[in-house]
């Protein structure tokens, strides 16, 4: 390979491997706007609290690794069944822009607290991984995204199988399809609706846990979340397939720009990128690549 | 606004929407219009009209917010962009053309409500939750441009000095000055908002809001007034824009940034959706909020927390009680303090004799 290829191989490289992980916190809010169709502005902010959570299990004393994972994982389940109780489930039925303005409330609240409770230094997410990277060809991809690229594929598959198969999965589709409807044939709605937070919360305590470790925790991991949204709109609110494509395809877009326009214009462009890209696929495809389109009726 | 009628009595739709419901509104009013053109600037100081300033500006920006969330249903997130095209739009007429303020603040206007109105493009074809995600794109991109092209931000830190406004030689140096510049543009703000939900496109605004398949069947132009909407919103938040660029004497991207979208749809929310009136009080009560906590914790805080780390307090306190208050009146009022308003008002119409 000439010297040309080996870099735009590394640069694609890299856009899979990040963009993998974009999708690993996608999954978590497609899981929720699948079920309940409430569109939370707040999921950087989750990845960031289960960063700090599992900072501050990681770091204590006695804990075993896996401990500590499945302690951060069960903390954000509750965290999140706690939350569609207290805010969420008021808002059933009210216009979107409430439920919108309640989760972005939500991250504010969740932006403010941890300076308040854990300081405002950024804090290490210690895992026992090795440093070594792997080497693909010219291309060196480091072991945590390794291992979040296997995570995001396991997660995907579990949930693909489990929204197909499972009768939960099916149920939770059912609640998704009409709510109504749903509640006639004898389904829980409102159980379904902490069920799907719950897996979101699972979704975003993995996240936090990877990109943790990845960039360190502190309030900037929250802004992982501004690029949660071209992903999603890219691959469609409702589909777990479209979050995963969505991902490798914001991760390819920003890599590449990274590597092509931003030594002609500065810097930056890697930021914004996914966002052009996303209002031209939504002129378009107004509902995603993969999203369901509705129909109104008056 | 504070008179007790005994009851409705009107007879015709012209009488339903008059400005002034009864005569004794325009009482009302003229004594509103004393006490802030006479009374407030005699009574506070410096420090304190510097405060009322900024409420004076904020109430300019949620009300152009609250005419696209509130009356017309399309939500935008990208407000904060808006103003800041409005800002350095006059701030570069302002020093290298020399222009004066009365033609930079409505040139900032215009050139905001432009590149609103393309923002607002995509509302033909997307909506809800699709479009809060377009017009975040467009306030990162518009960002982003600002910051990058040194052409519009003026090169270093991307900001911009501008003179303070001057009308016949008289420059406004003072907050007492400046107060009355704020107060002209917030009270015209306020009339022509007033005005355009009670014209024809403030009703096709609600319609398209209230259900926009069956405004476009009884023959509204949904594309058209979609962008008027985002149009005439955008104008108000590039006025916006140009007043805090004029009041702090300088244009700065940091001002316009997405914190600053969300802190505008935050007043309209607590303010109420889709009322005038409720944009003034939530403007009003998120923009005098950080000074009572501030305060507050200046005076209590000392007890919990080491003076060194009082800013990140500070700045971090003011986010979480600004998100509780978010849901806590979207969970318990979601109409507002207009709505809490009314309520007072309801008790007191009868009162004392409420059977």
């Amino acid at each position: 390979m000439g010297e040309d290829s080996e870099f735009f191989f590394s640069l694609i490289v890299n856009g899979i491997s990040i963009g993998m992980l974009y999708a690993l916190i996608a999954l978590g809010f497609v899981l929720v706007y699948k079920a309940t169709e409430a569109l939370n502005f707040a999921q950087g902010e989750f990845v960031m609290l289960s960063g700090y959570i599992a900072a501050a299990l990681l770091t204590a004393k006695g804990m075993p690794v896996i401990g500590a994972i499945i302690g951060t994982i069960a903390i954000m389940v509750g965290f999140s069944f706690a939350l569609e109780r207290v805010v969420l489930r008021p808002l059933l039925g009210r216009p979107i822009v409430a439920v919108i303005m309640a989760t972005i409330g939500l991250a504010a609240i969740l932006r403010g607290l941890p300076p308040l409770t854990f300081g405002a230094e950024t804090r290490a997410v210690p895992l026992p991984i090795g440093d070594d990277p792997l080497v693909i060809g010219p291309a060196t991809v480091p072991p945590i995204q390794a291992i979040g690229f296997v995570v995001t594929l396991i997660f995907l598959g579990g949930f693909t199988w489990f929204f197909r198969k499972s009768r939960t999965g099916v149920a939770l589709r059912a609640v998704a399809e009409n709510q109504q409807v749903a509640a006639a044939m004898g389904i829980n709605v409102e159980r379904y609706f902490a069920l799907a937070w719950a897996m979101a919360g699972v979704a975003s305590a993995v996240s936090g846990i990877v990109w943790g470790n990845m960039l360190g925790v502190d309030v900037q991991l929250a802004l992982v979340g501004l690029k949660v949204f071209p992903v999603v709109i890219l691959g469609g609110l409702d589909s777990i397939a479209g979050a995963v494509v969505g991902g490798l395809t914001v991760g390819v877009v920003e890599s590449l720009t990274a590597g092509y326009v931003d030594p002609y214009v500065g810097g930056g462009t890697k930021d914004f990128a996914p966002y052009l890209l996303m209002i031209v696929a939504l002129m378009f495809r107004p509902y995603g690549l993969f999203g369901k389109r509705k129909i109104e009726r008056v | 606004m504070f008179h007790r009628e005994t009851g409705v009595f009107k007879t015709s739709y012209a009488s339903d929407m008059a400005l002034y419901p009864l005569p004794i509104a325009r009482g009302t009013v003229t004594a509103l219009l004393v006490l802030f053109i006479v009374i407030v600037p005699l009574v506070f100081g410096e420090y304190y009209l510097s405060i009322i300033n900024l409420v004076l500006i904020s109430i300019v920006g949620a009300l152009g917010l609250n005419i696209l969330v509130g009356y017309t249903g399309q939500i935008s997130i990208g407000h904060g962009a808006f103003m800041s095209v409005g800002a350095y739009t006059a701030a570069n007429l302002a020093v290298r053309a020399g222009l004066p303020f009365w033609i930079t603040l409505p040139a900032g206007g215009l050139m905001a409500a432009i590149v609103g109105a393309v923002v607002g493009i995509p509302s033909l074809r997307i909506k809800g939750l699709y479009l809060a995600i377009a017009t975040l794109a467009g306030q990162l991109i518009i960002e982003w441009i600002i910051n990058h092209v040194p052409w519009i931000s003026g090169g270093t830190q991307a900001s911009i000095q501008v003179p303070r406004p001057s009308l016949f030689g008289f420059e406004m140096k003072t907050q007492g000055a400046l107060y009355f510049f704020l107060l002209f543009f917030a009270l015209i703000a306020i009339v022509a908002a007033l005005n355009l939900v009670r014209s024809r496109i403030g009703r096709a605004f609600v319609a398209i809001r209230d259900q926009d398949i069956a405004a476009e069947i009884i023959g509204i132009d949904i594309f058209r007034y979609k962008l008027i909407a985002f149009a005439i919103s955008s104008f108000y938040a590039g006025v916006c824009g140009v007043l805090y660029t004029y009041y702090f004497g300088i244009a700065n991207y940091e001002q316009f940034q997405l914190g600053v979208s969300i802190e505008y749809l935050a007043m309209i929310i607590i303010g109420g959706l889709g009322s005038v009136l409720g944009s003034i009080l939530g403007a009003a009560f998120v923009a005098l909020l950080p000074l009572v906590i501030r305060t507050v914790m200046e005076n209590v805080g000392g007890f919990f927390f080491a003076a060194n780390e009082m800013a990140t307090v500070v700045s971090s306190m003011r986010l979480v009680i600004f998100g509780a208050l978010i849901i806590v009146f979207l969970v318990l009022e979601p109409e507002g303090l207009n709505r809490l308003w009314r309520n007072i008002r309801n008790y007191f119409r009868v009162w004392p004799f409420s059977y």
